[in-house]
């Protein structure tokens, strides 16, 4: 099953780590509140959990994608 | 294309961070230009509701990426849970809020004449490093104790920075950065509760 990247959005500090590492531009920071992915463009690389210092961004199954 | 150029300058910032503590060693007068990291990040959380300095100037967020990133200078652990918290978060930000004002009542006291000027860096709250040699001469003494006091909490939380960059993720600090924690606090009253951005998204 195809898996992309989720954020915890009640538990991300906002600090835009991942933004820098995403290699498809698949994330912004939204109003200074939290990450959110873009579904269509993310891959699943999973650059931006690696980046995450809350540990905030998990693999989920692509039909899950947009739930928080 | 454009985008990236764009990009690959505010990689660099860290440079800035590198310059401020480098001048504040040789002339304490220089750690007024640390407001900037106060100043900045509030304007920008206050006037246009984003966290922009964090996301793209902050060169000490930068400075981290390149030791703990680039240099491999960080273990890559996750951090622990109770640092993630928001209990310490929010915690951190009221005690280094407390230890700011505590600063700006030991310049108004030394700018009273209540006590004299300690020509010192306390480090860790604690500690004073005698640093007699970057005081210059000419300054007025509350001018030059907002500057020990100032250099000493931007350097106590580059300390702190750089042992949970060591530890942890590269970019950890920012997890409990008390002016992250503010700025997000700042847009999420601004902006708007998480999950009702979220839905709108």
């Amino acid at each position: 099953m195809k898996r992309k990247a989720k954020v915890l959005l009640e538990e991300c500090v906002a600090c835009g780590s991942c933004v820098k590492v995403c290699p498809r531009g698949a994330i912004q920071v939204v109003k200074g509140m939290y990450a959110n992915v873009e579904p269509e463009l993310c891959v699943g690389c999973m650059a931006c959990a690696r980046a995450c210092p809350a540990s905030v961004i998990v693999e989920a199954p692509a039909e899950m994608e947009g739930a928080s | 294309m454009r985008k990236k150029s764009i990009r690959s300058i505010f990689d660099y910032t860290w440079v800035f961070t590198v310059v401020y503590f480098g001048l504040g060693f040789f002339n304490i007068l220089f750690a007024w230009l640390g407001l900037i990291c106060f100043l900045i990040p509030l304007y920008g959380a206050l006037f246009q509701g984003n966290k922009a300095f964090c996301n793209r100037y902050c060169g000490r967020g930068r400075l981290f990426d390149l030791l703990g990133g680039k240099l491999g200078l960080s273990r890559h652990r996750p951090a622990p849970l109770w640092l993630r918290s928001k209990f310490f978060r929010y915690g951190f930000l009221v005690f280094f809020m407390a230890m700011f004002f505590n600063m700006l009542w030991g310049t108004w006291l030394v700018f009273s004449s209540a006590r004299e000027l300690r020509v010192a860096v306390k480090l860790m709250w604690s500690f004073y490093v005698p640093w007699g040699w970057a005081a210059g001469s000419g300054a007025a003494p509350w001018s030059l104790q907002f500057s020990y006091g100032l250099y000493s909490l931007m350097l106590t939380s580059l300390l702190i920075g750089l042992g949970v960059m060591w530890l942890y993720k590269p970019r950890t600090w920012c997890v409990f950065c008390p002016m992250g924690t503010m700025t997000q606090w700042i847009c999420k009253v601004k902006n708007g509760n998480t999950n009702e951005m979220h839905k709108k998204a």
